[in-house]
């Protein structure tokens, strides 16, 4: 029964935290990880990324679509660089797939990811013809972000929504 | 006590699940469904309804808002698609369908300043109840629809981009919206009747 409890709980509290907009983005470690950073963002294709990471034989993403200007995205970036901490041993990657503008790489994307300390893989994904591909990603991909995908050994679950930690957990947990 | 509390706490998550789902988005609008008619408050303070353009012969309906990326990227193109078809009787309505509450830079004021600054030459309707977004399905902005009146009755034909490149109207190859009301207008069947682009989901 205390079970049933926690669970329901847990649920009322995931839930009730999609309607808080205003929490800042905080990062459980501020140690000195200066040297885990790599203010160097590679700049792929549609078609190199899919190569890179939804069509790859072998692997786990958890591949995070978002952009440093839309607000629910960095919102729920916390969840992603957590489960990078608890699965980085586990051949789990967390992939962030930045849809900001080319131009805005080193002006804005470079800068937060060292504001934010972020330690996931950040790539820009810079394909224009959005039309093309993002029904190669998920055919029930709208083209809104954030939307994520989890990729094992090239099969893709897809996402249209924001995540807390706990969800995007038990997502990962029903795929590994 | 311990059963006590788990039943209030199912049945307060059974409210708020049902709740949620009443909020979800239906599927909204496909192609060829009737679109229905709305009354929302334009920037000037009047209210706007398609009824009211009793010359269109359709609609540029497009959900946007005052400063997602993808939005302003697109508003230039915006204002070029009104000059060229309002005339040609397929006027560009845009809604912003986002809650200030949530979205601050997309209050009412924050659209007249919009409006102000970028001489729209078309309506930009406040979807204060959040509802007509929903009722056609808009997930992100920009997200448009193209009507077409037939028998009374505003059919939708298009659903997505207004054109394949939403960053650079410079680099554009395919013009996906003008194509189609270039179709409808010669009297032929809408090619290509949905494409997707990169967006910001809209926050209600």
């Amino acid at each position: 029964m205390k079970n049933i409890l926690i669970f329901l709980l847990l649920i009322v509290t995931i839930s009730s935290c999609k309607e808080e907009n205003n929490e800042p983005i905080v990062n459980s470690k501020v140690e000195d990880t200066s040297s885990e950073i790599n203010p160097s963002i590679p700049i792929y294709n549609f078609d190199g990324f899919e190569e890179s990471y939804l069509e790859k034989p072998h692997g786990i993403y958890v591949i995070n679509f978002w952009a440093t200007w839309c607000k629910p995205c960095v919102k729920e970036l916390p969840a992603f660089e957590k489960l990078h901490e608890n699965y980085k041993n586990k051949g789990v990657e967390v992939i962030l797939v930045s849809l900001d503008f080319p131009d805005k790489l080193q002006s804005g994307v470079i800068p937060f990811i060292e504001k934010h300390q972020l330690k996931s893989d950040v790539i820009l994904l810079d394909d224009p013809d959005a039309n093309s591909w993002i029904p190669k990603v998920s055919e029930d991909w709208s083209g809104a972000i954030p939307a994520t995908v989890l990729v094992k050994d090239g099969k893709k679950v897809f996402f249209e929504k924001s995540f807390t930690y706990e969800e995007l957990e038990i997502e990962l947990n029903k795929i590994l | 006590m311990m059963k006590k509390i788990a039943f209030l706490v199912a049945a307060l998550m059974i409210g708020f699940l049902t709740f949620s789902s009443f909020n979800e988005n239906p599927a909204g609008y496909k192609i060829g469904d009737e679109a229905a008619d709305f009354s929302l408050k334009n920037v000037d303070g009047k209210m706007v309804s398609l009824s009211q353009f009793k010359d269109a012969k359709g609609f540029i309906v497009i959900f946007t808002c005052n400063t997602c990326p993808y939005a302003v990227a697109s508003e230039d193109r915006i204002i070029a698609l009104d000059k060229e078809f309002k005339t040609k009787g397929y006027p560009v309505i845009a809604i912003n369908p986002n809650n200030p509450n949530v979205q601050p830079a997309d209050t009412f004021e924050k659209m007249k300043e919009k409006v102000k600054e970028k001489r729209f030459t078309f309506p930009y309707l406040y979807d204060d109840s959040h509802s007509v977004y929903a009722t056609f399905g808009a997930k992100k902005t920009p997200h448009v629809y193209l009507l077409q009146k037939e028998n009374g009755k505003n059919v939708v034909k298009y659903i997505g981009a207004i054109d394949d490149n939403v960053r650079d109207g410079a680099a554009v190859k395919q013009r996906f919206l003008a194509n189609a009301i270039n179709e409808l207008l010669q009297g032929k069947e809408v090619t290509l009747k949905e494409t997707k682009a990169i967006g910001c989901g809209v926050k209600v």
